[in-house]
């Protein structure tokens, strides 16, 4: 069967709507597009009910109540509310946060913006396999830490952190847990009261809901979390979060969650087999391809891996009918291959070849196939133009050998 | 990034790909760059001592579809010239012939490093003191 292309596979940086999700959405543009704030006719009691179920189903895919749902206008802004929230209504108890080097830049640069205002912040580092050591989260607490923030799974690598321990260790010390859950929700079983998560970071166009949406669990029990506002207006959203709701939005993010739900097991299963079956029908023809993280705690649907000798974007620029990113500098715009697999101990030379590659409801088997054969292709190419592939095989050891780099580059 | 059609076709038909014997004293071998930043470019050219002019030249590259692109293009301007013009071959030149971005110029720098350095190594095997690609140019105008 021949595929259509191009092929999209890179579901971490986002996902397409599904189409019942659009179905759900659309009389909320049109016949029913009340403001859900209008407390006294018609139009508001049919928006405002549409969130409120909305509200359920994000709840039910989470464990959580539905008061404990904050609409938001995505991840970003639910990661920088939690963290920004928590710092300014906890102030008196104490300056102090804990998070790590593999974190989004969401929460890094919301933790690098409150040191300039006087709290400090532990970045702490991850082991090879992607994942926190415990031992070194417990020492990094302080009597003044009030908030530890890790994500649950990572964007780039797919790694999942030790979410239920951290969960404990914050409960014991009484401190309260951020988790920027994006690449997670949906996709494995995210349960906020097993996990001991406090506060949670959702989007909706990760999980085939629209883009501008997303949600911040804030538990109201057990403990209870407090956070000050960052956009203040019309006190909408019991005070966190002014603004009128995006009830499209809203609508699509709940039905998007509800789909997650019913589906996920069977979801999970697919595309951990289609996964399986891209890895193995790469790493099988090349020699030289490593996996980058761990790949026993990980999400179902990614694979992060770098072909040595092959820079990352010439390599994209040779499977441009195929969406996937790559970690190389190239594709950056700061020029500095992947903070996270830096951090992970990957080399830069090795950083500067890796390709994600993330898979997605509506990939087939047809185009996984029709992937591996054009990356195995491609970087067999490359590898034939790579002064570096040549070096190796003629067993020169390029790790140890002096280079000089270009007279105004880098 | 959208890539210019130049160096699109540089990097889907990359001209003069391969690799010299390094150990022939007729050609000169330039390797720069480096793993950590992203890109290695290895450039060779055979050079007739007699004429002085390049008579064949290959490359081998690691990095972006510009890096090709600006090396692959290097080999096609250096063959048939003569050490002196190939050494006149400026970064700038690269740049608007393949219509980089900013971003890009650096593969561009690091071509004509390639260049001058493989043209270094052909002069120190010839017994002529390596000069510097500022005098050689210096020496032209």
């Amino acid at each position: 069967m021949a595929v259509k292309l191009p092929i999209y596979m890179d579901n971490h940086a986002t996902t397409p709507v599904d189409p019942r999700v659009v179905e759900a959405m659309m009389p909320f543009f049109t016949d029913k597009f009340g403001n859900a704030a209008s407390r006294n006719h018609e139009f508001g009691w049919q928006a405002e009910e549409a969130v409120e179920n909305a509200r359920a189903q994000i709840a039910r895919l989470i464990n959580a109540t539905p008061k404990e749902i904050v609409f938001t206008s995505g991840a970003t802004e639910s990661t920088n509310l939690a963290i920004k929230g928590v710092a300014e209504m906890y102030r008196e108890k104490g300056n102090h946060i804990i998070t790590q080097v593999t974190e989004h830049k969401a929460t890094l640069d919301t933790c690098k913006r409150l040191e300039k205002y006087g709290y400090e912040v532990n970045y702490l580092p991850v082991e090879k396999d992607g994942r926190i050591n415990l031992d070194e989260l417990r020492r990094a607490i302080t009597p003044k830490t009030i908030l530890i923030s890790i994500m649950y799974a990572n964007n780039e690598i797919g790694v999942v952190q030790p979410i239920a321990e951290i969960g404990k260790i914050a409960k014991e010390k009484g401190i309260f847990f951020h988790c920027d859950a994006v690449q997670a929700v949906g996709k494995v079983p995210v349960d906020v009261q097993k996990d001991g998560i406090d506060i949670m970071s959702i989007s909706g166009h990760k999980i085939y809901g629209p883009k501008g949406v997303g949600a911040i669990y804030v538990r109201r029990k057990n403990p209870r979390v407090q956070l000050a506002a960052i956009i203040d207006g019309g006190g909408h959203e019991r005070g966190m979060r002014s603004g009128t709701l995006n009830v499209p939005g809203i609508v699509g993010l709940g039905k998007a969650c509800e789909l997650c739900q019913v589906e996920m097991a069977s979801e999970a299963k697919h595309l951990s087999g289609l996964r399986d079956k891209l890895k193995d029908s790469i790493m099988s023809r090349l020699d030289e391809t490593y996996i980058n993280g761990s790949m026993e705690h990980r999400l179902p649907h990614n694979i992060n891996i770098s072909f040595a000798f092959v820079e990352g974007e010439s390599l994209l620029m040779g499977i441009n009918d195929v969406a996937v990113s790559s970690g190389s500098a190239c594709t950056s715009a700061t020029l500095e291959p992947s903070y996270v697999l830096k951090a992970l101990g990957v080399g830069e030379d090795l950083a500067h070849t890796s390709i994600r590659f993330g898979l997605g409801r509506f990939n087939t088997e047809e185009e996984v196939n029709y992937v591996a054969d054009r990356v195995v292709e491609t970087v067999n190419r490359l590898r034939e133009l790579s002064p570096l592939y040549e070096m190796a095989k003629e067993g020169v050891d390029i790790s140890n050998m002096k280079w000089v780099a270009a007279s105004d580059s880098h | 990034m959208a890539y210019s059609e130049k160096v699109v076709d540089h990097y889907n038909n990359p001209r003069n790909v391969g690799s010299l014997d390094k150990k022939d004293k007729n050609v000169g071998t330039g390797l720069v760059g480096a793993p950590e930043c992203g890109d290695v470019m290895k450039l060779q050219m055979k050079v007739n001592p007699e004429t002085r002019v390049i008579e064949e030249a290959k490359f081998k590259t690691f990095g972006c579809g510009s890096a090709i692109a600006s090396s692959s293009l290097a080999t096609e301007w250096v063959k048939g010239k003569t050490v002196e013009e190939a050494l006149a071959i400026k970064n700038t030149d690269i740049v608007r012939e393949l219509s980089l971005p900013p971003v890009k110029i650096h593969c561009s720098v690091l071509a004509e490093d390639a260049i001058k350095a493989a043209l270094s190594d052909w002069k120190t095997k010839q017994g002529e003191a390596a000069t510097k690609p500022a005098e050689s140019t210096a020496a032209r105008s």
